[in-house]
């Protein structure tokens, strides 16, 4: 820039131009204006610019949030296994071993969209043909009723899904779904109980356990986050069908109308066999009885729903108390001598044993005089609280749906003639789980066992303890001598030194009082006498078979000579190694064996 | 220079957009084959347990029982038993074999002797140790049948 120099020196000449002290304002530069025309239309141009810039922009937004409203949502189609892993909508049950007790198979369902339908009464017609329980006119009825929708069968084979496809009527339509199936048929049919189909869709149908472990793992059963992974149950198959038979022929042996068997290891609580007599399918569960007793339907689990009057297997139990309480030892003489009156009951045994009789005697014959007299000397509360201990006054924890309705029923007050005849198993009631668990309590060394139909996995931590190491094997020698020398000889099997008591009891009739003719046989033993590993309980409902000369129901011509043919065909299959020598029955083996044990 | 920056920018931008475009397709590719391999695992599911119940249907007890029975001329199974447990001593095996004894090698001089001697005595055969085990194998007397076809000695 330019600067004009400032005048040096005085002015003086008038014409000289003042220098003003205020800078002049510089002369700017006039930038000419431009066109306004060209301006206005760049202005226009670019703000045309912008809009379609904006607008496009919206477009694509609009666009896409509306296929996006417009589509179907969708997962993420990778991402996670999940497609793969989960196909059965439930979880299989096995038995310990693995075995396959309960599955699914897909099957198809069929199902009518009658708007659909070319010819609703020709389609009816060709239906009933297919199946013979379809009837014409009310499915003709239906087809043309204007209804939308129906369901015609749950599932088909698929020889009657290729029929129903050759009548080619386009409103006829299959739909996909899982069934249950029990491959083993019957077998174990009270413990897995059966399943149905509960909320169904054509695409899938849901599966819920009716009874059983079906009914009790239900959730456990169908939870996605397993993964399928099987239940495994404490059952083993091969048992389970030697016993299942055994049984079956057992009852129609002795024509009795039930039976009941439970096999459980001692130590654990395991059950490893469990069956019921009548039994049934749970393939076709059939519909739950609508008269008779409910405890004569082959739904009704007896060794589990049923509780009895179980008698003198009972005895036992009294006399380990009494040992443990050192009221008495095994050699102590009791007064034997009846009938034993208190009140207005007497209280007689089954023959005339004589006048005394010593404990482990009172066992062998199975008195009842014997075994009410020192009840009385424990006392009612004391026996109340060890029966209690045993968990013998409330329903089993078993993992069945049934099983917390079977409440042992015991007297409401306890008088002294209850503490006597509960002594003898007689005035409570209970199940035969109830019974096995209890001996295994008793039988283990001692430490009471919950049953458990899962199979157990780590090491067994044993329970509180009922009674000592030492009346435990005093109780199971006892035991030994029944089957050696008293009422339940017929249980010998060579090699697995049994040791059991039997039962009979008869049985209350509904007006009151009980029947002459019709007994519940039991008998509850323990397998080998020395090493206990099972526990065996075998109770028959009615039974009577012509024997040496007479009619006989008691226990040891019925229930015993079962067990004893169970023993032999089962503990051979539990992997148990017979052994014949003759020193294991000696009292010494036992505490050796129990202390080894323990 | 500034032409330079714009020219490479977008050429930047046409190629990523090049690769990103493939990658998407690649992408919904690979998506398609995983879901069609996750279908072809479901399925293979399925069938295994198809199967598995198929297996245990297959062995249920009543079934392998009846087949017990059916072939018990073969099979002679009978349930288990507590006599069928043995002590290991009690188990009757094979006596062992005696020990091989060494086979002397067939020498072709051997038998080139035995054929020289066999020659000199003519038709008759003597049974010494050289023409026993080690003498070469021949038919001695080939059975004859009888016009009727019955064997003769």
């Amino acid at each position: 820039m330019i600067r004009r120099r400032r005048a040096r020196g005085l002015a003086t000449d008038p014409f000289v131009p003042v220098n003003p002290t205020v800078p002049r304002p510089q002369a700017t530069v006039v930038v000419p204006r431009e066109n306004p025309e060209k301006v206005r239309s760049r202005a226009e141009r670019r703000l045309k610019f912008t809009t379609v810039c904006f607008v496009l922009g919206f477009a694509v937004i609009g666009l896409k949030m509306g296929t996006i409203a417009a589509t179907d949502a969708r997962e993420p189609a990778t991402g996670g296994l999940a497609g793969a892993d989960i196909v059965s909508a439930r979880a299989d049950i096995t038995d310990r071993e693995g075995r396959v007790l309960a599955t699914n198979v897909t099957a198809t369902a069929l199902y009518a969209q009658p708007r659909l339908m070319i010819n609703p009464l020709t389609a009816a017609e060709g239906l009933a043909q297919i199946f013979p329980d379809m009837e014409v006119e009310v499915w003709q009825k239906r087809f043309t009723s204007g209804s939308k929708f129906y369901w015609l069968k749950g599932n088909i084979s698929p020889e009657q899904q290729q029929a129903v496809h050759d009548l080619g009527e386009p409103g006829l339509l299959f739909g996909q779904r899982e069934m249950r199936v029990y491959p083993n048929g019957q077998l174990a049919g009270h413990i897995l109980g059966g399943a149905r189909y509960g909320q169904q869709d054509v695409r899938a149908a849901e599966i819920k356990g009716v009874a059983g472990v079906e009914a009790e793992f239900d959730d456990y059963l169908s939870d996605p986050a397993r993964e399928g992974a099987p239940l495994r149950l404490s059952i083993d198959v091969s048992v389970q069908t030697a016993m299942e038979r055994v049984l079956a022929s057992g009852m129609r042996l002795m024509s009795a109308k039930g039976a009941a068997g439970v096999l459980m290891d001692v130590n654990t609580g395991e059950i490893v066999s469990m069956a019921s007599l009548p039994d049934f399918d749970p393939n076709s569960r059939p519909a739950p009885p609508t008269e008779g007793t409910p405890g004569d339907s082959p739904l009704f689990n007896r060794a589990v729903q049923g509780v009895y009057e179980l008698g003198s297997v009972f005895k036992i139990l009294t006399i380990a108390q009494s040992l443990e309480l050192g009221l008495t030892n095994s050699g102590t003489i009791i007064d034997t001598s009846g009938p034993l009156r208190q009140g207005r009951f007497s209280i007689r045994d089954f023959d005339d044993y004589g006048d005394r009789l010593s404990v482990t005697d009172v066992i062998v014959k199975s008195s009842n005089i014997g075994t009410a007299r020192i009840a009385l000397e424990i006392g009612a509360e004391r026996q109340q609280s060890f029966l209690k201990s045993l968990g013998l006054f409330e329903s089993t924890p078993v993992e069945l749906a049934e099983a917390p309705g079977a409440h042992p029923l015991v007297p409401a007050r306890w008088p002294d003639i209850s503490t006597m005849t509960i002594s003898y198993g007689h005035g409570i009631s209970v199940s035969p789980l109830h019974l096995a668990t209890a001996y295994a309590s008793v039988l283990n060394g001692g430490t009471r066992v919950q049953p458990t139909l899962l199979a157990r996995e780590g090491p067994v931590v044993p329970g509180p303890r009922i009674v000592s190491s030492r009346v435990s094997a005093e109780a199971r020698n006892m035991l030994r001598q029944v089957v050696t020398r008293g009422t339940a000889s017929l249980a010998e099997v060579e090699g697995y030194q049994i040791g059991g008591k039997t039962g009979t009891a008869d049985k209350p009739s509904p007006a009151g009082g009980y029947y002459d003719d019709k007994t519940i046989s039991t008998f509850a033993g323990v397998f080998p006498a020395q090493d206990p590993k099972y526990v065996i309980v075998v109770t028959l409902d009615e039974p009577s078979i012509e024997a040496a000369g007479q009619l006989r129901r008691t226990a040891g011509w019925t229930a015993v000579p079962i067990a004893s043919e169970l023993v032999r065909r089962v503990a051979p299959l539990l992997g148990l190694r017979p052994d014949f020598d003759p020193g294991v029955d000696t009292f010494g083996e036992y505490l050796t064996q129990t202390a080894a044990q323990r | 220079m500034r032409i330079l920056l714009y020219a490479l920018s977008v050429s930047v931008v046409v190629i990523l957009a090049f690769w990103a475009y493939g990658e998407g397709y690649e992408t919904r590719a690979t998506e398609r084959d995983v879901a069609r391999l996750e279908r072809t695992i479901g399925a293979r599911h399925q069938e295994l347990s198809m199967l598995r119940a198929e297996w245990a249907y297959l062995n249920r007890p009543d079934r392998l029982q009846e087949l017990a029975e059916m072939n018990f001329e073969t099979l002679g199974l009978i349930p288990l038993a507590p006599d069928h447990f043995a002590l290991a001593d009690q188990v009757g095996y094979p006596p062992p074999a005696p020990p091989a004894l060494p086979t002397p090698p067939a020498s072709p001089q051997v038998w080139a002797e035995g054929e020289a001697l066999e020659q000199k005595i003519g038709d008759v055969i003597v049974m010494t140790y050289r023409f026993g085990a080690d003498a070469k194998p021949r038919v001695i007397s080939p059975p004859t049948l009888a016009d009727d076809g019955e064997q003769l000695p």
